[in-house]
Parts: structure tokens; sequence; C-alpha cells
């Protein structure tokens, strides 16, 4: 059995009428113990240890700080900032015109308010595994706010909805969790950016953030996750999604590690010909720690999905990759990929990957394929003989690595940001191999 | 240009170069010809300074300066190419990033200023033309899914950016058709000049045809066995080898 943290009910409840969800979410969590070593799905993760061990700091950011967080080059976007869970009005921008669209949980009227408390209270529990998704019940318990975003039929959302979450030092003593409802009728379109920005300094945050995405027949969801939450963050972030008939999702999860980085992605093909889309990057440095974990669930013929992920492993960071794919007796002529690749910049980094796939249909089509690697030395030689340094070429490989995926990042400016943060956290990471302190 | 003396090397105690000298002058084309397994290729990556070979005694200097104390970027850098016999493909790292990545070294090390990004295009796009390479092949991953000749000339185009001193041709007509071979062997041909020396590596007197040397030599356990002039090759054609270990 695993170990068992005390959790402290939050200290503020503001919003009364999330309240009454927090205690059953609270209620819930008791019945549970956070996972100890012993427990499959955190295996590699000592979450009860990283929750326990939350730096005590405490600081207060000014709002000019907050504002110029996260903010995305050249990108004409819906911005919606969040701090410490609370939607913040005064630092978002270009919300209005689209208020039939996208709510804000604390603002919502009564009647809303009970129409939404169903969905919060009851939704995510599809096919949760309680163990391995204890942070979805964590972030029912901790409940603070969030973004409700609901297109309706054969419409669409035409900016980028970038949520900015900001994770202060005071979100240690204070725990506060987000959730983001993003539903998309049928043959309704929307892009969605959640961008968990990192803090001047690398101070100390606790972060917990759940996002659950229901497509119905033909919906299109590009969807991003930016977890840049910085080398001391504790943070349990997910993404469930419920697929229906040739709903399409596509999502992209960028991890760049922290003290302790935790992301579950889930998605259920519920109705044929649905496809989904997942790629993402792991990129810890000096001694963080990322676990992704994804599920995908085909329940029914004609779907496929997509999966690549790759990692890059520096100093004496840890990474988990669990890849699950679970093809249900009905699910015939699925098409499922999964590749998950792996380069190791140290001798003393570390990564765990396990694909799993699950098959109980016989008309499927299903690969899946994962390596773990040091850098080509063969190939540092040859651009060495062609003049590049030792770590300039390092550099490049490296980057080379990831750059395929960055590359398909189809938001242009989204890109353009990431390929500088990428390229100073592999300066950072190779001046590090060079001078081991 | 290029001097060997005396060189012995080994690798995982298997002692592969015994004493071997070679005198290159400047503008100069040497051939090395032998039989598989007599360290031609291993000639190649111990002049380069591929890792994991020990020069155990001897010497290499390039116009009178030791190699053997630099690093494979710097002796690349102080003017020796060496054109794979398989280049390593590069995914991800573009071919126009990796040589103006290669050629900014190398202007860093005159104490030139990098060229800026246009003015580099423009210079890869002229010298993929002289080697009739669509520029098309910058833009993808460095011999990312090239054809065996695709690659070839890839590592003629590299030799021409960076305009080296010595270059080595490990077996660069293996896996090439006539046709390529005509491209790549006048395509090293038009770089022949006073100033630049070639070693051209390989087992057939057919790429001989096409890159006339000066020198031959025949390699055998890991020295030279015979030198002679260009009719050394013709002469090889039709003895053969066999008559080395007699």
């Amino acid at each position: 059995m695993g170990t068992t943290t005390t959790l402290t009910a939050p200290v503020a409840k503001t919003y009364d009428w999330l309240s009454a969800l927090r205690e059953q979410g609270l209620e819930k969590l008791a019945t549970l113990s956070w996972p100890g070593p012993k427990t499959e799905h955190w295996l590699h993760t000592p979450i009860s240890k990283a929750l326990a061990e939350l730096p005590e700091l405490s600081a207060e950011l000014n709002s000019e700080t907050v504002a110029a967080l996260g903010q995305i080059g050249g990108l004409d976007a819906i911005r919606l900032v969040f701090v410490d869970g609370r939607f913040q009005s005064d630092l978002s921008t270009g919300r209005s015109g689209y208020a039939g669209q996208l709510s804000i949980l604390s603002q919502l009227e009564t009647s809303a308010q009970e129409q939404l408390e169903h969905r919060l209270n009851t939704t995510f529990e599809r096919a949760l595994n309680k163990d391995q998704h204890i942070g979805a019940w964590q972030n029912l318990s901790l409940l603070s706010d969030g973004l409700v975003i609901r297109v309706a039929a054969d419409s669409q959302i035409d900016k980028p909805i970038h949520v900015v979450l900001v994770a202060t030092p005071n979100s240690r003593s204070e725990q506060q969790a987000t959730r983001i409802i993003c539903d998309l009728e049928r043959g309704a379109k929307a892009c969605l950016i959640e961008h968990q920005v990192v803090l001047p300094g690398g101070q100390g945050s606790f972060s917990n953030q759940l996002t659950e995405i229901e497509l119905e027949e033909g919906a299109v969801l590009d969807h991003y996750r930016l977890g840049l939450e910085g080398q001391s963050a504790v943070s349990l972030s997910a993404a469930h999604c419920a697929l229906g008939a040739h709903a399409r999702y596509q999502g992209f999860t960028l991890a760049l590690g922290g003290r302790c980085q935790r992301h579950d992605l889930v998605v259920h093909h519920l109705h044929g010909g649905s496809h989904c889309e997942l790629k993402g990057l792991y990129l810890p440095c000096d001694t963080e720690h990322v676990d992704v974990h994804s599920c995908i669930e085909h329940r029914l013929p004609n779907c496929t999905s997509n999966e690549v992920f790759r990692g890059i492993m520096a100093g004496k960071s840890t990474a988990v990759f669990n890849g699950r794919i679970h093809i249900h007796q009905d699910a015939q002529k699925t098409l499922a990929e999964l590749s998950n690749r792996n380069l190791l910049l140290s001798p003393d980094a570390e990564v765990y990957t396990k694909p799993e796939l699950e098959i109980y249909a016989d008309d499927v089509r299903c690969a899946h394929g994962a390596t773990v690697a040091q850098i080509d030395e063969l190939a540092l030689y040859y651009m060495q003989s062609r003049g590049i340094s030792r770590i300039d070429a390092e550099l490049m490989l490296s980057f080379g690595f990831i750059n395929e995926l960055v590359e398909k990042i189809e938001l242009e400016p989204l890109a353009q940001f990431l390929k500088p943060v990428l390229q100073s956290l592999f300066t950072r990471a190779a001046a590090a191999q060079e001078n081991p302190s | 240009m290029l001097s060997i003396k005396n060189l012995h090397a080994k690798i995982d105690d298997k002692q592969i170069i015994n004493g071997l000298n070679l005198e290159i002058g400047p503008g100069e084309v040497h051939a090395i010809m032998g039989p598989n397994g007599a360290g031609k290729s291993t000639l190649s990556y111990i002049i380069s300074g591929r890792d994991g070979y020990e020069v155990t005694a001897g010497e290499i200097a390039l116009q009178g300066e030791s190699l053997l104390d630099k690093e494979a970027d710097e002796r690349a850098r102080a003017g020796v190419f060496l054109a794979f016999q398989y280049p390593i493909e590069i995914p991800g790292v573009t071919n126009m990033e990796f040589m103006k990545a290669a050629h900014d070294a190398h202007r860093k090390e005159r104490g030139e200023q990098p060229l800026d990004s246009i003015s580099f295009m423009k210079l890869a796009r002229e010298k993929c033309k002289e080697v009739n390479l669509d520029p098309d092949f910058l833009k993808r991953g460095v011999n990312d899914g090239f054809s065996g000749g695709e690659k070839k000339r890839n590592e003629l185009l590299q030799m021409m950016i960076l305009e080296p001193k010595l270059v080595i041709l490990d077996e660069t007509d293996s896996g090439l058709d006539i046709d390529a071979l005509q491209v790549v062997a006048d395509g090293v041909n038009a770089q022949r000049n006073p100033d630049r020396s070639f070693i051209v590596i390989t087992h057939y007197q057919r790429l001989l045809d096409y890159i006339v040397p000066d020198y031959v030599h025949v390699f055998s356990k890991g020295r030279i066995v015979r030198s002679g002039g260009k009719e050394l090759a013709k002469e090889l054609e039709q003895t053969g080898y066999g008559w080395i270990s007699e």
C-alpha cells in the first residue's frame, strides 16, 4: 500500500458554489491514499514525497510581472490569465465577443452552475483508474476556478484560446486547482493553448490543472499544453478527451520538467471514425523529474490514433513515459501507432519507457516502438569532421532530435516562441555537461 | 602539404597501421589502393581524428603542424576534409543549418565574421548548381533519405563550401553508377588546384580513369608496399593484389 499524505483543505473558499464540490472531492480523496513506490502507475514518480516537501516560499508578484508572463509574440489570441487557480479579469484580454462561448467558473450564474455541477463532479469518472488519476480527485477537492468553452454546432472560435496559468510561491500554502471544460458540438472547431508559465527567479510552486474535452461528431480541437512551470515546481496536470464519431483531437504536449511534473493524457474513442494525434516532448535537465502517462481507449471500429513522444534527458534528470493503447473487442479496423524515442545526454540521466498494447479485436493494425539511445557518436564525428565543435554538434543533434516535432506545429507564432525556449534549454544542459558542478 | 612519418596505430589492441610513411606535396593527387582490410579507410579516420584510434608511434603533420594532438573539429578547421564512404544521415538537422554551422566555424577560426544567412544561402545554391544537386536538398535533413549518388554529391558540396587544403576521398566510387561517378569526378577535378592535395582511396582502377592521380600507392597490412605513377593502377587491374602476400 502507498503512504498517505495529509492534504490541507483549501484556505480560501471565495466561490461558494464550488465549495460543495470541493467537499465531495475531499471525501473521495479521503478514500484513496497517495500512491507510493509500489503503485504501478506511479512506480517511478514519488508524488507523495514531492507534495510533502513543497518548498516553503512566499512572495508577492506584482501585476506588471504577471502581465508580462506567458506572452507569445505575434499570436493573435484570446488571453485568459489564472493566478494561483483564480481568474484575473484585469490581466485577460480579448474575451468580449465570445461571452456565449467562453465562461469563467467563478462568474457563472446560478442556473449555469447547476447545469455544470454534475458535469464537474462526474464526467471524468468515466473509466478513470482511481489510483492512476488521483490527481483528478485532488483537482476536485481543490477546485478554485476554471474555464468553460462551449462551441455550438458548425461554428468555431476564430482565435486561439490562450490560457496562461501562473502558480506563485503562495500556491504552496494555499493549494488551488483549475479546471478547463471544452465541449465542441457537432462540426465545431477550436484551438486551445494551456500555458503553465515559469516564474522569474525559478521559485517553487504547486499546481493542479485538469482539462476535460468532449468532441461531438466531426468536431476538431487543436490542443497545446505547454508545461513550462520551472525547476522548482510540483505539478499535476491531465487532459481527458472523449471523441464522438469522426471527431479529431490534435494534441501537442511539452513538459520541460520540474521538481516533480506529472501529466496524464486519456483519450476515449467512443464512436466510429474518430482520430487522435498525440505529439509531445519531455525535456528534463539537472535533477528534474517528468512523468507522462497516456492512455488511448479504442471502443468502437474504424478509429485511428497516432502518438509520437520524444524525450531528452540531461544531467541527473529522470523521465517516465507510459503509453497505453487499449483496443476493445468491438474496435475492429483500428489503426493505432505509438512511437517513443528517448535520448540520454548524460550517464546519470534516466528514462523509464513502457509502451503497452492491449488488443482484444482481431482485425486491427497496431504498431509501437520505444527506443532509448545516447547521442550518436558517428553523427558527432561526422559533424566534427566538418569543423563543428563537439559541444555545438551535440546541441544541433539534440535540437534536431525534437525539431521534427516542433516544425510540425501548425500555429506558426507558437513554433517561433518555442524554438528559442528549447535552444536555451539545450545550451544550459550542454554547459552543465561541460562543467559539472 | 601532408607528411606522415613512421605511423603506427591500433584500435582495441589490434595493430592496424604499421610504420606508414607518406609525403604529399601541394596540389598532388595520391591514390591509395589495396585489398579489403588493408587499413585504407582506417588511415582516413586517423588523419581526420576519429575517436577510438590510438596512434602509438609516428607523426602526422599538415603544413608542418602536427595534427595528432588536435580534435577532429580542429583538424577540419586546419584544412582536413574527409569525404565519407557512407555519409551519415542526420534527420532533424537541415543540410543548410549543418553547412552554415561548419562554414561559420571555419570563418571563426580565421578570425572572420560568419556570413549572414542570405549570403550563405546564395553561396550554397551556387555550389549546388556546380554539383548538379537540386537546391531543395538544402532544406532536407542532412543526407536524410538521399540516394547513394546524392549523398556523394552532398559530400562534394560540403568540400566546395569549406575549401579544404587536404581532401581525402574514401571509396567515393562505391555505390555510384557510371553517370554519377562522372559527375562526382568532374566536381573533384574542378577542385584540383596547386594549393589543394588529394588522397583518393579506392579498390578499383575505374575511379582513377576519371580522377587521374600523380602517384599510386599499394597498401597492405597497414603500410605502403609499393608506390608508382598512374600506370601502377592499370598494372594492378591486370595482376590483382595476390602478389602482395608472396
